[in-house]
């Protein structure tokens, strides 16, 4: 778009540039301080507040907190709740949603209303915490995925995806006598793959992100997933970290920022992808919305 | 598609062996029962059980007794919470944490979508959008911690800087005068640049026409937004508001629990937040399903009545 500038454009111009330089700033430097701190010397960290560059490298918190079997417990934790999670999610979701697609299923509108319905009201905290002690899953990593296998609205999204898949193809594939499994999984699963890699990370990015549920169903802490033992170490004075008191010799500035940096770097590792297919299955939620 | 397929059952479910008909309709269909029924067993198991669950807060529930071997007491547990000047308090704590979630929190990202909007530079927009997109994806953690490292009164840069000028700290992490805004600060943080992304798309749809008609009667940078970009995207942002006003009380645990410790319980107790200390930590399971049916209960008057407001103004916007 040309545009004859006005002087007074201009200067907007030049701060509207400088402003949105400094937001993205903003959003990414706190990491490279993080990461930059986690290979520094504690006497470093003390001394200087801020810094990119560490003067002296060491390793020495990494190879600490890789040292430990809490640690790494629960880095696999979170490795398993989030395959396993996101694998049973998925399944859920892709077959409930390809049922509910089909407006000849008997039944179909119900179910969606019923569906619906979740997303206004839910039973809350305390009847979801007794149900999941009264289903023996305390201190069971199913604990950390059954309770949030589903999300609605994304079931929702899925359905209408499924919905807008061509039906010929479902027509030609009955008169061949294929059966409805069949087709599911050999002609609407293999057109469905923007939509499985969307939900995949949606689904993968829950499960790694999630404390709430080990806070409330696990108290052995040989089963805290990552994020629980990361909120614990931030905010607890006397940190269960490590059987061994080691922390009284280990610097402990340096442990954190290491921690931090471990848990956030899966996400940083598949972030080109999320950001691609979050921006999609963000839009197609919202033509719904 | 759809249209076609009512048109062949209605004549069907007239014929007087309707029930056959239907018997045949899931025969037909059994494979598809068969990829649903897993999904509907947990929708009936972990969301409508928890809602039957509520009842508890009409007894003196007891984990000993069950369920079924609780006493009923009614409406005790309302009557003593409505009493109660806690309630009042969280209560209280809730609204104005919603309030400033949408004074705040909400415009934030309509006005940076309109920055980046103005950008014609298109790799540096992108640039942008790659980098401010990234906090969304964190967990709240992540973000909490972060928020610790940094705002701590121990050597955290944000306020070595405050000291180097002022000459003393500020107690972020613990002096409740503090709470709302570090909230308010880490939302806006973590979710502004993702939330620009339904008012991006929405612009991209405001057609070159315009602006160039805006540009021949002399209309500049300024008058343009106002009066072209902004219309244009008033729809998405009254429809969002309305969306947001439906989960008004709902204001994350996962990300204030983080923030909340014993010097600043005062200001962090909101509903979800009580619910977890007296349910949880202090076993009154009654009591606090009782304050989680009232916000739920409150939660469904507050989208119901959200949506009839949007589905009136959705016909005015319309015509």
């Amino acid at each position: 778009m040309k545009s004859h500038n006005t002087p007074m454009g201009r200067v907007f111009d030049v701060f509207n540039h400088i402003i949105l330089a400094l937001i993205a700033l903003a959003m990414i430097v706190p990491f490279l301080y993080v990461i930059a701190g986690s290979f520094a010397t504690e006497a470093e960290l003390a001394r200087r507040p801020f810094f990119i560059f560490p003067e002296t490298f060491t390793t020495g918190a990494y190879q600490y907190i890789f040292s430990t079997p809490t640690f790494i417990r629960s880095i696999g934790v979170s490795i398993w709740v989030t395959v396993v999670g996101t694998i049973v999610s998925l399944s859920l979701t892709l077959m409930m949603g390809y049922a509910l697609s089909k407006s000849r299923l008997l039944g179909k509108n119900v179910i969606i209303y019923l569906v619906i319905f979740t997303i206004i009201f839910q039973g809350g905290m305390i009847p979801t915490y007794l149900l999941v002690r009264d289903l023996g899953l305390l201190n069971s990593l199913w604990a950390l995925i059954l309770p949030i296998a589903m999300n609605p609205m994304w079931l929702i999204i899925v359905i209408s995806f499924f919905r807008s898949l061509p039906n010929e193809l479902e027509e030609s594939a009955k008169i061949d006598g294929a059966s409805d499994i069949k087709i599911f999984l050999s002609i609407a699963l293999p057109l469905s793959k923007p939509i499985i890699a969307t939900f995949t990370l949606f689904y993968a990015v829950q499960y790694w992100g999630d404390y709430f549920n080990a806070l409330l169903y696990i108290s052995d802490n040989a089963k805290y997933p990552v994020m629980l033992l990361l909120q614990n170490i931030m905010t607890m004075a006397d940190m269960r970290f490590g059987e061994v008191d080691a922390l009284v010799e280990q610097p402990d500035q340096s442990l954190k920022l290491a921690v931090i940096v471990v848990a956030t770097l899966p996400i940083m590792f598949v972030y080109p992808f999320l950001q691609k297919h979050f921006a999609k299955g963000m839009l197609l939620g919202s033509v719904k919305g | 598609m759809p249209k076609v397929e009512t048109s062949q059952r209605i004549p069907v479910q007239q014929l007087p062996t309707n029930k056959v008909t239907k018997w045949q309709m899931i025969v037909r269909d059994k494979w598809l029962y068969f990829l649903l029924i897993p999904g509907l067993i947990w929708f009936i198991v972990f969301r409508y059980v928890p809602m039957w669950g509520t009842l508890i807060a009409f007894q003196n529930y007891s984990p000993f007794l069950g369920f079924w071997g609780s006493e009923w007491v009614g409406f005790t547990h309302f009557e003593r919470l409505f009493q109660n000047p806690d309630f009042y308090r969280i209560l209280r704590n809730t609204l104005i944490l919603a309030l400033y979630e949408t004074l705040f929190v909400f415009p934030a990202p309509i006005i940076l979508a309109l920055m980046l909007n103005e950008i014609r530079f298109t790799a540096y927009k992108r640039t942008i959008q790659t980098l401010v997109y990234f906090p969304n994806f964190l967990s709240w953690v992540i973000v909490a911690s972060l928020t610790y490292v940094f705002f701590t009164t121990s050597g955290g840069i944000v306020n070595v800087i405050i000291e180097r000028f002022t000459g003393s700290t500020i107690f972020f992490l613990g002096d409740p005068e503090w709470f709302r805004t570090m909230i308010i600060g880490q939302q806006i943080w973590k979710n502004v640049g993702f939330g620009t992304i339904i008012f991006l798309a929405a612009l991209a749809n405001v057609s070159k026409e315009q602006y160039e008609a805006a540009i021949v009667d002399g209309a500049g940078r300024f008058r343009r937004m106002w009066h072209v970009t902004l219309p244009a995207i008033r729809h998405v942002i009254v429809i969002l508001l309305i969306l947001n006003m439906g989960n008004f009380l709902d204001q994350g645990f996962q990300q204030i629990y983080l923030m909340t410790n014993s010097l600043n319980r005062s200001v962090a107790d909101v509903f979800d937040v009580y619910i977890y200390f007296s349910g949880i930590t202090q076993g009154a399971f009654s009591h606090s399903t009782a304050v989680g049916l009232f916000k739920g209960v409150v939660g469904i008057i507050l989208i119901l009545t959200t949506r009839y407001i949007a589905k009136k103004l959705k016909q005015e916007t319309l015509f």
